[in-house]
């Protein structure tokens, strides 16, 4: 099984070069650490740049330079700062070529549920609407169940949708699986996972063809980081690398 | 040059009234209008409608509004941060109309722009897009979305000049320059207040043609929301 630092090292092995990247809040964000030294990558931020970097050292944190997640952040050469309705033609016109972002569920059509459960909360959608609506690739990242134990993989997702038809692939703690019309395609199954228990934790159809892969030889074998991959590799690893001050 | 300077937040804000539907710019709290929330504050005005991506936090921001029940609805992206919001939506005190991020920021560009509406992706088959016309674009479906109306816009720029020209600095640039021109009045408040012609031309985000007065505002105390910061190797 894979923890969360797992799954975003898997996805991140779906980042290509030249690439421009969304991350989406959440386990997204832990993908910048894992994208490989040779290529080249720029991740976009919804709320107005183009090119973020690591966190600052402490001290030179700038209130005017934020992610979407309001975290302080800095930028690295080539980035750009832009207004909102710019930001959102980068992401509608397709100009961004992969949107990883987190779900509540996906449904074996490829809808996604991840802004509201009705009477309980209700944040809103942020760019997630936009983003899903108009991206060519769309990776989820998230756990195979919910809280309570259910699958959030289904026939048709349950809470309020925030995109139809649009999630290509899923990479979870158990697997990762393609969206295909027939249903959810298993594609790898994580260290330590059967394609029983797959199977059991998966509410929608799952298609199960040949001997399916296990992702953990794949996840080791990842390649080295560079200078700014090793600094990007610090983002959000606030455990062993950071000190988060919560002001508020 | 037609100058746009006033002399102060007072004189900035005149003729705002009960139940107007005003812009308000910044992402989070990062390049908010903080010297007229302050102002709006003060002058105790009611019922009204804040377009705004966020909805501040309970003491700061758009949240100073709430606390004093001074707003009736709120349109907005993302309103996570904010518990007195939270309360007054569930017991159905505010309204709020939840509108997707790029959506927000395109039916003010389209307000300022003279689009009366627009085709957008967005929220295509979701609650969001109930009640409004679809149709289909080389075998896509986009909604349709009108463009805002606002009688005031409020933004944040770091420069301005007295010609009402703005420059703005990293993210807080946000939905600023989205909201300039797209209201009756646009208001800017700036960090830095500068003769017409210190700024270079090359440099200008917005022009002043979109702006109706500028003002200087001091002491700006930019919260920051989630502070991350990495140790030094």
């Amino acid at each position: 099984m894979l923890d969360k630092n797992g799954i975003a090292k898997r996805i991140a092995m779906e980042v290509k070069d030249g690439y421009y990247v969304n991350l989406g809040i959440g386990i997204p964000t832990l993908v910048a650490n894992f994208v490989r030294d040779d290529i080249s990558v720029e991740f976009q931020s919804e709320n107005g740049v183009l090119g973020m970097g690591p966190f600052p050292f402490e001290g030179e944190e700038d209130a005017d330079i934020i992610n979407a997640g309001k975290q302080t952040i800095t930028t690295l050469p080539g980035a750009s700062f832009f207004d909102s309705a710019t930001s959102f033609s980068m992401i509608r016109g397709k100009h961004v070529d992969l949107t990883i972002l987190g779900a509540m569920e996906v449904a074996e059509n490829g809808d996604i549920a991840n802004w509201k459960i009705p009477g309980k909360m209700v944040k809103g959608m942020g760019g997630a609407m936009d983003l899903v609506s108009s991206a060519e690739d769309i990776i989820v990242a998230m756990m195979h169940t919910n809280r309570a134990g259910e699958s959030k993989l289904l026939k048709r997702c349950t809470l309020p949708l925030t995109g139809v038809k649009c999630v290509k692939k899923i990479v979870t703690n158990l697997a990762v699986i393609e969206i295909d019309p027939e249903g959810f395609i298993l594609l790898e199954r994580a260290p330590g996972v059967s394609v029983a228990d797959i199977k059991a934790a998966t509410e929608g159809t799952l298609i199960v063809e040949g001997d399916i892969p296990r992702n953990g030889h794949i996840l080791i074998n990842l390649g080295r980081i560079s200078s700014i991959n090793y600094t990007l590799h610090f983002i959000h690893n606030i455990r062993d690398n950071f000190t988060t001050i919560m002001r508020f | 040059m037609i100058r746009k300077t006033v002399s102060n937040v007072e004189e900035a804000l005149k003729g705002v009234k009960d139940g107007m539907t005003f812009m308000l710019g910044g992402f989070g709290l990062c390049g908010i209008p903080e010297k007229a929330i302050a102002e709006l504050v003060r002058l105790g005005i009611k019922d009204i409608t804040c377009i705004s991506n966020n909805a501040g936090v309970d003491d700061f921001g758009l949240g100073l509004l709430l606390q004093k029940h001074q707003v009736k609805k709120m349109i907005s992206s993302y309103v996570g941060e904010n518990d007195e919001f939270e309360r007054q939506m569930l017991s159905g005190e505010l309204e709020v109309e939840l509108t997707p991020q790029g959506t927000l920021a395109e039916k003010c560009r389209a307000a300022q722009g003279g689009f009366p509406a627009f085709f957008t992706p967005a929220g295509y088959g979701t609650e969001v897009a109930e009640g409004k016309e679809t149709r289909e674009f080389n075998g896509k479906m986009y909604v349709l979305e009108e463009a805002f109306k606002a009688d005031f816009a409020f933004v944040k720029a770091w420069k301005g000049d007295e010609a009402g020209n703005l420059i703005f600095k990293g993210t807080a640039r946000n939905f600023n320059p989205c909201m300039c021109g797209a209201a009756g009045i646009t208001v800017a408040e700036v960090e830095e207040l500068l003769p017409a012609g210190s700024l270079d031309p090359n440099q200008i985000h917005v022009p002043g043609i979109f702006v109706q007065r500028i003002f200087k505002g001091e002491g700006y105390e930019k919260r920051i929301e989630q502070r991350t910061v990495r140790k030094r190797a």
